[in-house]
């Protein structure tokens, strides 16, 4: 291996709050006047390549797939340290579900100049599906790790790290190249310096295209996508009962009340 | 991915030029025009030297729809104990199958797990294939998506449901990108269409702001992970009529690139998930001691403890109690939220519970507006008191 680690973080760019409204007649979301951010999680994930890069050297490629503005997610990143910026961006990308968004950043990264670790934030806080890492790793033929909330060792093509199941944690060996998908037990991100904002600025982003990329365009976008949205609806609010006032004791009461018929004591 | 990912189109001219392009001999002439052969790296020369733009990456490999047939679940299970939600999903599998008239199977991948299997007929399923070998015995991505993958090749079932537990929402996508079909995500929601009998999967996106729901047309099979807790499990049938089919496994021919060097058990086992009381505490309570609090109510009434995400997010406790879209949907008979303000994202994690009783300060918290109990009053005067109360009340009883 050569000096130091090729690591890269794809990034998604979405809506600041997810408080979101949608078009009752069209279904689609109302996008306009939202704010865009990083994906929080992937803030994790960059956080994380900075730390790997500053103890094992490297170099921090962050990539991302949207419209052309999405390129600001990139420079937020390079403003934190991120060493490169790559931007995925075509018409013919467009609405693309998981499987077509990870086969799309898949075949960027295997052009990007090699890879040693691909590190995603686990999922997104507008599609929240969590999918688009491990798809990835697949189409890349690598393998992936999910929930990683910490990585103790690196050296000779292998990786030790810890990743949080719902029963316990496990500690696993894995071989570089190597997928994880990080949250918010790993690190905590760090802020962008001015320093790093003026670098961002000017730091130039490379663009990737279906001209580059070849893909037939039976998998890309949406005609690439095997799922389809059919309905977007509000959900279900289950009916209010009744909301009571009264002394502390009056209240303690009151539950206990509930409590006893519901048959629970 | 086995297959070549390099494809010929009709546009190829037969020029040759190609041919000499490729570093690995991988393009052979064949009627006049190029057809890529085994050796092929997938290394893009070709793509860029043909003149007419006539070779493309693609993976997409056109499917027949209708060779597919029956609704099958994957029974995630850890050293042997097939995970509750494998029940729920096989309960719901039964319901869509009936509708489709299509069998109910179920695939099981471990070491020593046929008791497992031998369950899941007791409870309906008219298959479940075994994948049974000492070298499954932790999971491992690489060798379950193997596994799972070829078993859908040979079975081709039209639905394949996944349990979105830690596990499964790993797997589930590596499953699926290997298949080339598409996955949704954290499913709460599943029926048939009648007309067109595909799979309606519906799923919270957004925080819980908004319901979407989503076909897979033309991918198969139609894959979901369904969240823990949604459905009720499947009961055991009077007489079971389907049997279990041992396959084969070739450990030579799956992937195993990951070891499990180590597992520990997570110190406070929380079973939020199968409570049917459960005492949450929220960023109200204004300090962590609070939880001590929301512990003894809880251990007065045999209950378990959850938490609002801003409480993990602080550190107050531990991320296994939380309860809301990014931790567990939990579905108790009794729900307690204790300094909670009921934001979207916990709501869509607690809000089917039986019965929900809400304490806070604030009258316009938003958790009032779904519960079936709202009590408006500081939780640190409240709680002490209930806490007798109930105790003398089991003395009385």
């Amino acid at each position: 291996m050569s000096e130091g680690l090729n690591i890269v973080v794809p990034i998604k760019q979405v809506p600041e709050t997810t408080e979101v409204q949608f078009d009752e007649e069209t279904g689609r979301l109302i996008r306009e006047g939202v704010a865009a951010i990083i994906n929080p999680f992937d803030e994790f994930a960059i956080e994380e390549a900075l730390r790997i890069k500053e103890k094992h050297g490297g170099v921090v490629k962050v990539i991302t797939m949207g419209p052309p503005w999405a390129a600001d997610a990139l420079r937020d990143a390079i403003s934190m340290g991120a060493d490169e910026g790559w931007l995925a961006t075509d018409r013919a990308f467009a609405g693309a579900d998981t499987w077509a968004t990870s086969l799309t950043l898949a075949r960027c990264i295997e052009r990007m100049g090699g890879y040693d670790l691909v590190i995603c934030g686990l999922k997104t806080t507008d599609g929240d599906t969590g999918q688009t890492g491990p798809e990835m790793a697949e189409h890349m033929d690598i393998p992936h790790v999910c929930y990683v909330s910490e990585i103790t060792e690196i050296g000779d093509g292998r990786v030790v790290l810890k990743r949080n199941m719902d029963e316990g944690v496990e500690t696993l060996e894995a071989p570089l190249p190597l997928l994880i998908t990080v949250g918010k037990d790993i690190n905590q991100p760090r802020l962008a310096t001015l320093r790093g904002r003026l670098k961002a600025k000017k730091a130039e982003i490379k663009e990737i295209t279906n001209n580059d990329l070849k893909m037939d365009p039976n998998e890309i976008g949406l005609d690439g996508s095997f799922t389809r949205v059919v309905k977007l609806f509000e959900p279900e609010v289950p009916e209010a009962g009744e909301v009571v006032e009264g002394t502390p004791d009056e209240l303690a009461e009151a539950i206990l009340a509930k409590l006893q018929e519901c048959k629970v004591i | 991915m086995g297959e070549v990912p390099v494809k010929v189109t009709d546009a190829c001219t037969g020029c040759g030029v190609c041919v000499d392009a490729c570093p690995f001999e991988a393009i052979d002439m064949v009627n006049d025009k190029a057809v890529i052969n085994e050796a092929c790296r997938a290394c893009g020369q070709c793509i860029d030297a043909c003149p007419v733009g006539a070779i493309v990456m693609s993976e997409a490999e056109a499917v027949d729809l209708s060779d597919y047939r029956g609704v099958m679940v994957y029974a995630e299970q850890r050293g042997g104990r097939v995970h509750p939600v494998s029940y729920e999903l096989l309960g719901k599998a039964q319901e869509l199958a009936a509708q489709l008239s299509e069998p109910v199977y179920a695939v099981i991948v471990g070491s020593g797990v046929g008791a497992g299997a031998e369950e899941l007929v007791r409870r309906g399923a008219d298959k479940v294939f075994l994948y049974d070998d000492p070298t499954l015995a932790d999971f491992r991505d690489d060798p379950y998506t193997d596994l799972l993958a070829q078993c859908c090749k040979e079975e081709k079932p039209s639905i394949f449901l996944i349990g979105a537990t830690s596990l499964g929402r790993s797997l589930g996508p590596r499953v699926s990108a290997k298949l080339q079909t598409g996955l949704t995500a954290d499913c709460t929601y599943l029926d048939i269409d009648p007309e067109t009998r595909l799979l309606r999967q519906t799923r919270p996106a957004y925080g819980g702001n908004i319901m979407a729901t989503i076909i897979t047309p033309n991918g198969r099979p139609q894959m979901a992970t369904i969240r823990y807790k949604m459905f009720p499990e499947a009961v055991k049938v009077d007489h079971p009529k389907g049997s279990v089919v041992e396959k084969t496994v070739d450990v030579s021919k799956v992937r195993d690139r990951v070891k499990v060097l180590g597992f520990e058990e997570a110190k406070e086992q929380v079973s939020i998930s199968e409570a049917d009381l459960i005492v949450s505490g929220g960023l109200g309570m204004g300090d962590p001691k609070g939880f001590e609090l929301i512990r003894e109510m809880a251990e007065t009434l045999g209950a378990a403890v959850g938490a609002s995400r801003p409480t993990v997010d602080e550190g107050w406790i531990d991320y296994r109690h939380q309860v809301g879209l990014s931790g567990r949907t939990v579905r108790p008979q009794v729900y307690i939220a204790c300094g909670i303000s009921g934001a979207v994202q916990h709501q869509a994690g607690m809000k089917t519970s039986d019965i929900i009783i809400a304490v806070n300060k604030d009258p316009e918290a938003p958790i009032f507006r779904i519960s079936s109990l709202g009590v408006v009053g500081d939780l640190y005067e409240v709680v002490p008191r209930l806490i007798e109360k109930i105790k003398e009340h089991s003395g009385r009883a």
